[in-house]
């Protein structure tokens, strides 16, 4: 390897640097397991109460529930169809693919804040707002971009030559995409899951746009519950939340490696 | 061309293959037609609307939203400090990130992947919870406070201003500065380094007339990335601000949920597209004046 060796200036710059950007996940486990009825670091007492009282808080259960069947709703329905677009995208090259796949990215651009209102107004007017069908679509809004772009990534850096011979001996379009593309785009498509599914997961900036007192999201019921009152309850949830994004992290690396990815 | 042929046969006559990529990308088109692009052109539309005294909404053209954001000295300061304090950001997001980038950059094997998860898990923790571990930390009750009482010093406010605010959001864009600065890395060219040591330049001239200039094109890239995404965010100067630090994001926020005077809202959210767009054409024109 034609590596220069690291110098003990970088060494600790990098050192401390890092323990800046992991603190407030850190800090998060052992107030998590704080014995206080407010949030103080450090506690000045232990229990483990804080996790059993998320189970009891019904806000946070029933948004629980909410975020999970509809990350489970919307990474469906994005792999329906956004799989579809990047096959017609990259293999049947329409007149104008390019142009299509920038508008259908687009909304990537846009600052989600931007986003969320546009999207509230006019919502508001269909009477979509604090529904379910229109959280679906609004988070469908920003997971269908990037499960386009990590599909069509995936669709286009696959050997042809493959589906060609499958085709020569006869195999119909259909039966080519079923028995040789969709198997070799396995990592593609585990990717493409795991990314939709967090993102959907953890989106607040349109959720909260589009949440009302009927119905909630997780992050959004975070969201206030700490700007009320900032107590360890917030805390156990994290440390669940947590774990849930390395266990999803964990297996996209186990199966499809995590360099290729999310790093391009 | 041996290809066309070969698959030729295979594909359906071309009408019907019309037809096909039609139906394929019908679904996509109309989730992106309802989603985004009525939603915005109305936006656009919406920042023309009039507003009553009463604070009733109606569909007058007027241009009255827009004369009041540059006659109000308040849009003004909120404009210039929301700029301003995005640009801070961004310039201590580049100095944090840039020693992990290039000690990421530097290592291999199974040590990068681990590093490389430790980069990416903060990315996919919801926003609300890493502005939770800094209220833990930053707050009257929290880490630095209690520290700082046990070293029998003065405690220090640290949330619900300005300082907060910043120290939240620096660490929440890292993750976005780190990746933007290690796809620029790529130019690095260990040998060079190395002739420059041999020549006798000390480790600082080395990091200054070589590393630095050669990645100057993602520190770019890195900057707009993150400057973009401060302009636009607004959970953790909401949660970390308590309501005494006003953004541009945050004052949308207000006025769409809190105020329901759409109109202004509007008329800010495009304020803050007309100053991404300017910090696009200012990263175009440096980045043609570096390369």
């Amino acid at each position: 390897m034609d590596e220069r060796p690291v110098s003990l200036t970088l060494k600790i710059l990098a050192g401390v640097m890092f323990a800046f950007l992991l603190a407030p996940l850190i800090v998060v486990l052992p107030i998590s397991f704080s014995g206080d009825a407010f949030m103080a670091f450090p506690p000045t007492s232990w229990s483990v109460k804080w996790y059993p009282a998320i189970f009891a808080n019904s806000k946070m259960t029933a948004a629980f529930w909410t975020s999970l069947v509809l990350a489970t709703v919307v990474t469906t329905i994005s792999l329906a169809i956004a799989l579809p677009a990047a096959y017609a995208l990259v293999r049947l090259k329409p007149a104008g693919a390019e142009v299509l796949s920038s508008l259908f990215t687009a909304p990537l651009l846009l600052p989600t804040i931007v986003l969320g209102l546009a999207i509230l107004i006019v919502f508001a007017r269909l009477g979509l707002l604090a529904t379910f069908p229109g959280l679906v679509l609004a988070h469908l809004v920003v997971t269908l971009p990037y499960a386009l772009r990590v599909l069509t990534t995936a669709l286009a850096t696959l050997p042809i030559a493959v589906e060609e011979a499958a085709s020569t001996l006869g195999a119909s379009p259909f039966t080519v995409f079923r028995r040789i593309t969709l198997p070799m785009m396995k990592s593609g498509l585990i990717g493409t899951t795991a990314l939709c599914f967090l993102v959907s997961f953890d989106e607040v900036v349109l959720s909260i746009f589009m949440t009302g007192p009927r119905i909630s999201t997780l992050p959004v019921a975070m969201y206030h519950h700490v700007e009320q009152q900032a107590d360890p309850l917030v805390a156990a949830l994290s440390v669940l939340l947590v774990v849930l994004s390395l266990v999803v992290v964990l297996v996209v690396d186990r199966t499809s490696g995590l360099a290729k990815t999310f790093v391009k | 061309m041996s290809a066309a042929t070969a698959i030729a046969p295979a594909l359906p006559p071309r009408r019907s293959r019309l037809g096909l990529i039609v139906a394929l990308l019908a679904p996509i088109a109309l989730i992106n037609a309802i989603g985004f692009l009525a939603p915005v052109l109305n936006l656009a539309r919406m920042s023309f609307y009039e507003v009553e005294p009463t604070g009733a909404m109606r569909e007058v053209y007027t241009l009255a939203t827009w004369a009041k954001l540059v006659t109000d000295s308040f849009y003004a300061e909120l404009i210039v400090n929301s700029v301003s304090v995005s640009l801070g950001i961004t310039l201590l997001t580049l100095v944090c990130s840039y020693p992990i980038a290039l000690y990421l950059h530097r290592s291999s094997g199974t040590w990068k992947t681990i590093l490389l998860v430790l980069v990416i898990s903060p990315l996919l923790t919801s926003a609300v919870v890493r502005t939770y571990g800094w209220i833990a930390i930053l707050s009257d009750s929290g880490l630095v406070n209690n520290a700082l009482g046990a070293l029998g010093l003065p405690p220090q406010r640290m949330m619900f201003n300005l300082t907060g605010v910043t120290i939240g959001l620096t660490e929440i864009l890292m993750p976005y500065m780190i990746l933007a600065l290690l796809a620029g890395f790529g130019r690095l060219d260990p040998r060079i380094e190395e002739a420059a040591s041999t020549l006798g330049a000390p480790p600082f001239t080395i990091f200054r007339r070589i590393i630095l200039p050669l990645t100057v094109p993602g520190i770019a890239l890195g900057c707009l990335l993150c400057f973009v995404l401060a302009v636009s965010s607004f959970i953790t100067p909401k949660l970390l601000g308590g309501g005494r630090v006003f953004l541009l994001a945050t004052e949308i926020y207000d006025q769409a949920i809190v105020t329901l005077n759409w109109p202004l809202a509007a008329t800010l959210s495009i304020l803050v597209l007309v100053i991404f767009g300017g910090a696009l054409v200012l990263y175009t024109r440096a980045l043609r004046a570096i390369l």
